[in-house]
């Protein structure tokens, strides 16, 4: 296993939420603001990373009929875990993301690795898996982060790069502006990826 | 995939989900117990933090002399009085609004002793980042500051009020008045105690 390619498969190759396209409803939601992205894709690595293994190991004593409501149990319990410590340590930003980490569970990137690869690969296998998919979806909700912030309220992570009156393109802060900025996000990413095949 | 997998017969299923079940229960009952006392202290810091934003100074305890209003208009609001030796200095009330664009909004609205808005802190709201949450910047709220209600009309200029609401921001805006004057009105009709 060569952790280089691992990485780049998870970061590009197969970046979750960019080519693969998963968890389309977290990625919209939270990426208004560039921390709301960080915050949001480091809680789901924990439960990506937690669930993965565990359901790796799962994997032999897992029968195939139940697999999947055994799957949501381990999810559920990593993301109540993951609430709880964020409450208790890190009050501010669950101030901020509050809302989004129940919706963790229901998150497809988790479900979609436990499925297809953390079911079928050993321990440590899908542990790197858990890792490199969950930092694909962080730079990609952060990236989205950025440039939402950027144009739409005119900062970065919360430092303002334009005079306090300036007019920004708000339209990029709300629901609509995600669609058309990750739109545009994919357009690179997939011209980029085709480029480097042909 | 050349590992065996468990049968999908019925004891096998309902034996391992079981399992999986207790097994999650107790990691959860674990956490919870860890966690538990940090998390109230979290809700006890964030208004102590709140009570000494929005006060003058005090010495006594605003959250154990805290007290609520019958009034059916004015229930979950709750009034924190501050004392300096004894004498009353100001009154911090929690006020909410339900007219917010994401949810309710949740301030702590200080008065001082002659019911003037000292400051107020934003305990809890979901507004549009960018937009209506920037009702926590200084630039909006510290408007209010030193303010005499029955003076001030808390409402945006749009709604013949004195407010300058954020711009963009009209209904977040007016949701704050809202929660403002609905604490005022809360003080005049409680009494100070």
């Amino acid at each position: 296993m060569n952790l280089f390619k691992e990485l780049y498969r998870g970061l590009i190759k197969e970046n979750p939420t960019l080519v693969l396209l998963l968890g389309m409803c977290p990625t919209l939601a939270v990426s208004n603001q560039a921390i709301n992205g960080i915050g949001m894709g480091i809680a789901a690595t924990f439960v990506l990373v937690g669930s993965n293994v565990v359901i790796s190991l799962l994997k032999n004593v897992t029968p195939d009929k139940v697999r999947i409501p055994i799957f949501i149990v381990v999810i559920a319990c990593f993301v109540t875990i993951v609430d709880l410590s964020m409450n208790a340590y890190t009050p501010d930003l669950h101030a901020t993301l509050g809302i989004f980490i129940p919706l963790i569970v229901v998150n497809c990137i988790i479900l979609g690795r436990a499925e297809a690869y953390a079911s079928k690969n050993g321990v440590l296998a899908s542990l790197v898996d858990g890792i490199v998919m969950g930092i694909g979806f962080t730079c990609g909700l952060t990236v989205l982060g950025c440039i939402r912030e950027l144009l739409g309220n005119g900062s970065i992570f919360g430092h303002r790069l334009v005079a306090e009156n300036a007019s920004t393109i708000l339209v990029f802060i709300l629901p609509p502006g995600a669609f058309i900025a990750l739109g545009y996000l994919i357009a690179v990413v997939n011209r980029s990826l085709k480029k480097k095949t042909s | 995939m050349a590992d065996k997998k468990l049968p999908s017969t019925f004891a096998n299923m309902v034996i391992v989900l079981t399992l999986v079940s207790v097994i999650s229960a107790l990691a959860l009952a674990f956490t919870y117990s860890v966690t538990k006392d940090a998390i109230a202290q979290v809700g006890v810091k964030r208004t102590l933090k709140a009570l000494q934003d929005v006060l003058p100074e005090f010495n006594n305890d605003p959250v154990k002399e805290k007290y609520t209003l019958e009034d059916p208009e004015f229930k979950d609001i709750e009034l924190y009085p501050a004392r300096k030796d004894d004498q009353l200095v100001g009154t911090a009330v929690q006020t909410f609004s339900d007219n917010g664009f994401g949810g309710r909004i949740v301030l702590m609205v200080g008065f001082d002793a002659v019911a003037r808005i000292r400051n107020i802190s934003v305990l809890n709201q979901t507004e549009t980042p960018g937009l209506g949450n920037k009702m926590t910047e200084p630039k909006f709220k510290d408007q209010f500051n030193g303010k005499d209600p029955s003076a001030f009309k808390m409402k945006v200029r749009k709604d013949g009020g004195e407010v300058d609401a954020i711009s963009a921001a009209t209904i977040s805006s007016r949701a704050f008045c809202d929660a403002a004057d609905r604490a005022y009105r809360a003080l005049l009709n409680g009494g100070r105690k």
